[in-house]
């Protein structure tokens, strides 16, 4: 994770994705750029001659300010109404669901959503952690050594089974929904039917295409001649692997990372068919099962417990977040 | 001809045995490969497969799978609520794009011009993609209290506008779901035009203004014709993911009400799913490849689009 938040590393990874996604080409034109890039910083829309015309600065301030009360209350106004809510009693937040001070303050909810034995979240909670860190690791594994033997060690069928992998990023999800879930049921070669453990969510989640395509881009832009070398001297394809390539890799591997555990945190569908069992669910299948049969208060401290990670992730990891957004166009479909 | 001319350049080429394909690296190549080729053989491929297949098949748990041809297509086709799914997640797409298309750019046009606290404008419209989709949709669940005492709605009577339905009538539900989609969207989608912002060369801008361009001028003659690939993308991208929109109204409103928000994939669900006594998983799965079907040609122009522009 650490790796992404190192700035130098965003041009190396932008241009590993290669024609997939847009800020690649953005990127090349960048880095042509480079060098000119003091000078030009500040250059926008709006010339340093334009912002000395009186008009033009009486109608930016008001609009920047305007722009950004909008972005706080669209932003960070329903985390603060979260935030507020998960410490009212029921009836203030109902009767006055906008009422800037609450007229108590509620500490139990936070811990009866935590550890209620009904309807906490706690289990839950870990378990998202466990489903995050399990399809992190599984990508990991695939993406790495799948892009390793396809780019750099390049057997003679290295040529299908990047076309058999690539085909199936036109193969929309949706389309493996059901005979996913009966091969969860009766997996073949494992033997024993994996639904309703993490593996049922770990092991499909390494299937992922983009990650290959990610690794592939970027092992290909390696300079050879260090493979060559580390040959010469006698590394073996291990060695090679595990000592220069993979160290050489730290960009993409942050933001395959990035992508892993996000998605493992985000996901909804595959995980509430497959589950199904409270001490395996993740928070995301869990929050809206409870929330039928629990107090309104206790419902929105979950949520905001829920919530907790990944904003305190988001801040840490801003610029990780951000570059892997300008890159995300190419994940959603 | 060829054939009595070929043989001796083919003997010239050394024996594959098991032994040179062993010292030429064959069994570290396949270790390699292995994660790869398990992981895919069994959780992407043999599933694709089974899809056409099912797609043909009456499959249920009870009986053997039986061919039946066309048939789970033709239920598809007479089922009449497969025509209202496909008319509200047009609705959806359409709505999305009136919402959610133009709001984003305009916001990263004027964001991009901010000249302080940058890093600020940007970290506050993308944290609403942060959050879990599924707590955003319960949130917003919360807000949408249809009561005069619901959080939208108290707001709403501030401006004398009087309590709203939100998602519990069926005029008004859709364009409620859409309006969370849009606010859980729109901030990944600002990133990605402040990015191609920051890259419009500066020269163009210079170049217009010796020209004798006004800001509006820059923006219409610039700014949008740089802007124009990625427009392209995030349109494909977003036309993509709204014609597999499941998430909002299978939370918010389970499809209702009236089966007004019942989209494709909520109905795929629910052949699959849905009922207690065993999935209608041939339907489901037909059903699929048509959506599959008319997802790929957009993914096929995306494709297009990008690869003319490496290229270029």
């Amino acid at each position: 994770m650490t790796s992404v938040t190192q700035p130098a590393a965003t041009p190396e990874v932008i241009s590993a994705t290669g024609g997939a996604a847009a800020p690649e080409v953005r990127s090349r034109r960048f880095l042509s750029r480079a060098p000119k890039e003091a000078e030009a910083q500040d250059r926008g829309i709006i010339s340093s001659m334009d912002w000395r015309r009186p008009g033009v600065r009486a109608a930016m301030r008001p609009i920047h300010v305007i722009l950004l009360i909008i972005l706080i209350i669209v932003g960070i106004g329903p985390l603060l109404w979260l935030a507020k809510s998960a410490i009212t009693p029921t009836q203030d937040t109902l009767r006055e669901p906008m009422a800037l001070f609450p007229n108590g303050v509620d500490w139990t909810a936070l811990s009866r959503a935590w550890s209620d034995p009904q309807v906490g979240i706690g289990t839950q909670f870990l378990n998202t952690l466990w489903v995050a860190v399990g399809s992190w690791g599984v990508q990991l594994l695939v993406a790495t050594t799948g892009g390793y033997a396809l780019a750099v060690l390049r057997p003679k069928y290295a040529k299908i089974v990047n076309g058999l992998v690539l085909g199936t990023l036109f193969v929309p999800a949706v389309v493996l929904l059901v005979p996913l879930y009966l091969i969860v049921l009766h997996p073949p070669v494992i033997g024993a039917p994996i639904i309703n453990t993490f593996w049922a969510v770990w092991l499909p989640a390494g299937a992922n295409a983009f990650n290959i395509l990610l690794m592939t881009r970027f092992f290909n832009n390696l300079p050879r001649e260090v493979f060559e070398a580390a040959k010469t001297d006698g590394a073996g394809p291990f060695r090679l692997f595990w000592s220069i390539v993979l160290p050489m890799s730290r960009p993409i591997l942050g933001v395959v990372s990035v992508f892993a555990i996000i998605n493992a945190w985000k996901d909804y569908l595959w995980p509430s068919l497959v589950l199904a069992n409270p001490a395996v669910q993740p928070l995301s299948v869990r929050l809206p099962l409870i929330q039928p049969q629990i107090e309104l208060d206790v419902f929105l401290a979950a949520l905001a417990i829920s919530t907790l990670i990944p904003i305190v992730l988001f801040l840490i990891f801003q610029g990780a977040f951000l570059r892997s957004a300008g890159l995300g166009g190419a994940v959603k479909g | 001809m060829a054939t009595s001319t070929a043989p001796p350049t083919v003997r010239l080429r050394p024996r594959r045995t098991p032994g040179t394909w062993f010292r030429g690296g064959g069994l570290s190549n396949l270790l390699f490969m292995l994660p790869l080729l398990f992981i895919f053989g069994i959780f992407s491929w043999t599933p694709i497969v089974q899809a056409i297949v099912m797609s043909v098949q009456h499959t249920n748990f009870l009986a053997p799978p039986s061919f039946v041809g066309w048939a789970n297509f033709n239920q598809v086709f007479h089922d009449p609520e497969f025509f209202v799914a496909v008319k509200n997640t047009g609705y959806f797409a359409v709505l999305a794009l009136v919402f959610g298309y133009p709001i984003p750019l305009v916001a990263a046009v004027l964001m991009s011009e901010v000249k302080r606290a940058k890093g600020l404008y940007s970290a506050l419209a993308y944290l609403p993609v942060v959050i879990p989709p599924v707590v955003a949709v319960l949130l917003w669940l919360t807000f949408y209290d249809a009561s005069p005492h619901g959080a939208f709605n108290t707001v709403l009577s501030w401006v004398g506008i009087p309590p709203q339905p939100w998602i519990q009538s069926a005029a008004t539900a859709m364009p409620s779901l859409v309006l969370e989609a849009t606010w859980a969207a729109a901030g990944g989608t600002i990133i990605i035009y402040l990015a191609a912002l920051t890259s419009v060369a500066p020269e163009l801008y210079d170049a217009a203004e010796v020209d004798g361009a006004g800001i509006w001028k820059k923006i219409w003659h610039v700014t949008l014709p740089q802007l124009r690939g990625v427009l392209l993308v995030t349109l494909i991208l977003q036309i993509i993911g709204t014609s597999q929109v499941f998430l909002e109204p299978y939370l918010f409103t389970k499809g209702g009400p009236a089966d007004a928000t019942i989209t494709v994939l909520l109905l795929i669900y629910r052949y699959a799913f849905g009922s207690p006594t065993g999935g209608n998983y041939g339907t489901a799965t037909a059903l699929s490849i048509l959506l599959a079907l008319f997802l790929a040609v957009l993914s096929f122009v995306y494709f297009r689009i990008t690869k003319a522009w490496s290229d270029s």
